[in-house]
């Protein structure tokens, strides 16, 4: 009973703009220590790839990138649904301040994608191959959500029309991420997954683990001090 | 030292990720930092 009373006294903008901002400070200095960790595993600590040499150091960032371009997109979905339900200001304020963090995210995977595809593919970009296509659809989703969202007057009618388009994009979500099974693609399938055993060295598993906490971290910090600047906007 | 930036080879690569990468992070900081300031004045 009184868990509910908690949620819905924080779900009130007003009462969750301080909290924001202490979980804020909180996430922006455990990211930075998880990136430092991180990055030494990552650069001295992780042996050089038999096949790769150190091209495949890319890994740690563009995996953790991956990985959170496509789960910020489903959290940002879900505010957007919550929002679009329950009709609380605060869930559609949330999907609105998640979206740059998502998209940048998403470039980031995209980019990196690309300069570790040309050393191992030899080519920076693959038309029509369904990984690379189904992020590039991700990208132009997150971009699509802002924009939507910036060309709307009205912040509630803007909320509206955002998170349709946010749930509608969710079925992008799963195409990428079995996109590396059901076609054919020259992405490599998954290195890392929830049923089997990781199919790499053990540091560089830790790396590229240390790396995503730090990047979630940094997109929990971000978002809390885009979501309070959001909250002084609207609430002014 | 000069080994290491070296990168056997890969240095654009995986220092064009690294870089690109942590200069859009630092980036997005300043951005949201600065629209903080301006929502506050």
């Amino acid at each position: 009973m009184s868990a509910t009373i908690k949620w819905y006294w924080f779900a009130s903008p007003q009462t969750f703009y301080p909290l924001a901002g202490t979980l804020a400070r909180g996430c922006a200095v455990a990211a930075a220590l998880l990136a430092a960790a991180g990055l030494y595993v990552g650069f001295f600590v992780a042996p050089t790839d038999a096949q790769q040499g150190e091209a495949y150091r890319i890994i740690f960032i563009h995996v953790p990138a991956a990985w959170m371009s496509m789960f910020l997109y489903v959290l940002m979905a879900g505010w957007a649904a919550v929002g679009l339900a329950f009709n609380t200001r605060l869930s559609a304020m949330m999907a609105s301040a998640l979206a740059p963090t998502g998209a940048m995210f998403t470039f980031v995977a995209l980019w990196t994608g690309a300069l570790w595809g040309r050393p191992t593919w030899g080519a920076y970009w693959v038309w029509g191959d369904a990984r690379l296509m189904s992020e590039l659809i991700l990208l132009f989703l997150y971009l699509g959500f802002i924009a939507l969202q910036a060309a709307i007057d009205d912040p509630r009618r803007a909320d509206r029309a955002g998170a349709l388009l946010a749930i509608v994009g969710v079925v992008n979500v799963p195409i990428i991420y079995y996109s590396v099974q059901w076609w054919s693609t020259l992405h490599q399938g998954a290195s890392v997954s929830l049923t089997s055993a990781p199919r790499m060295a053990q540091t560089m598993l830790i790396g590229m683990i240390l790396m995503a906490l730090a990047f979630w971290l940094y997109s929990i910090a971000v978002s809390m001090l885009r979501v309070r600047c959001i909250i002084k906007e609207r609430e002014a | 030292m000069s080994e290491f930036f070296a990168m056997g080879g890969y240095a654009f690569y995986v220092w064009g990720s690294y870089g690109v990468t942590f200069a859009l992070l630092a980036l997005e900081v300043f951005l949201v930092v600065r629209r903080a300031r301006e929502t506050k004045a």
